[in-house]
């Protein structure tokens, strides 16, 4: 009952009980996490450097692989879940991801276009954007 | 959300057992959100530096590019190390809430020992760097990555001696609340900066050095 009252802070965890349930759920919390990052690593950077892939598609591949992985982190070891005493954490993380994708995807659109509407042409725009 | 204010016996007003009625939250849960709020703003921080990077991932000057640079045998030893650090500083929070003071030592040292090896190998690695000519004044693209990675570097120095003080704080004053607040507030951190780490190595060196 004390322990719902009220927001959980980030980084708290979920499991109610003693004190010692409470470390062994928060001990195979870790592990899972552990376990999972380190195959979403090793993926990583086997997909980085095998020839068996298709090449295009590997940038793509990373990026998914790069989000679970910090999904993978959130959850266990920073403990942000979807639970009703966490939303406050949950709202704020939102946020940032908003602002993130914001400021990268924007910067990544204008400046693309800038490059497409200022050089005269490829080979140019080659040398221009080598200094 | 009814459900559940039924189930805390809040009424039957909709509100969540977490908006308060029951007065303000408690400090330590204070503490941590304002914390959190701040690590969020530090990863917005880093999101501009990723998107320079990628903007000028590409312009090179006709220096050293990333596939020439980079040695993924060496980033995948920093990765492991700071995974595993961020895996006992778990281990660590799990001492401090037992109260343990040999096991949350033991924790913290583990931490910093990973840590430490993390930060020799990027040091190292800007060090053959610059020694090969590849410094941050050679391209647009070695400034990003130097102002990048380093960033990062700087973020878990940080931490290390932050690290280094709360052992100096659990051994003179013990586990005070103010302590534990603290101590929740550098886990936190840690873990923010292996995430960090997750994209550093995704961008700048998997994609970057293919």
């Amino acid at each position: 009952m004390e322990a719902n009252l009220h927001d959980r802070a980030p980084g708290d965890e979920a499991a109610p009980g003693s004190r010692r349930h409470q470390i062994i759920s928060g001990l195979q919390a870790y592990v899972i996490g552990l376990v999972l990052a380190v195959l979403l690593t090793a993926t990583s950077f086997w997909a980085a450097s095998t020839n068996l892939l298709w090449a295009p598609g590997i940038p793509i591949g990373l990026a998914v692989l790069a989000v679970a992985q910090m999904g993978i982190h959130l959850v266990f070891f920073l403990h942000i879940t979807t639970g009703p005493d966490n939303t406050n954490n949950v709202l704020a993380l939102a946020f940032g991801v908003l602002i993130v994708a914001l400021v990268v995807a924007g910067s990544l659109w204008i400046m693309a276009n800038l490059n497409a509407n200022m050089m005269p042409s490829p080979e140019l725009m080659n040398m221009q954007m080598q200094h | 959300m009814s459900a559940v204010a039924h189930a805390h016996g809040h009424g039957d007003h909709g509100v969540p057992p977490s908006t308060s009625a029951d007065g303000p939250a408690p400090k330590r849960i204070i503490v941590a959100y304002g914390f959190w709020i701040f690590l969020l703003s530090d990863i917005i921080m880093f999101s501009a530096l990723f998107a320079t990077y990628a903007v000028l991932a590409t312009a090179t000057n006709g220096g050293p590019t990333g596939r020439q640079l980079f040695d993924y045998r060496n980033v995948a030893i920093e990765t492991g190390a700071l995974l595993a650090s961020s895996f006992t500083c778990g281990m660590m929070a799990l001492a401090v809430e037992a109260e343990s003071r040999l096991w949350t030592y033991l924790g913290a040292a583990v931490t910093f020992a990973l840590g430490a090896i993390f930060l020799a190998l990027e040091l190292h690695e800007f060090a053959s760097m610059i020694a090969e000519g590849a410094t941050p004044q050679r391209s647009a693209f070695l400034s990003a990555f130097f102002t990048l990675v380093g960033c990062h570097g700087l973020h878990v120095s940080i931490g290390l001696l932050w690290l280094v003080v709360m052992m100096v704080q659990i051994w003179a004053k013990g586990f005070r609340a103010t302590i534990l607040r603290r101590l929740a507030c550098f886990s936190l951190f840690w873990h923010a900066l292996d995430i960090i780490w997750v994209a550093v190595f995704t961008i700048v060196y998997l994609m970057g050095g293919r």
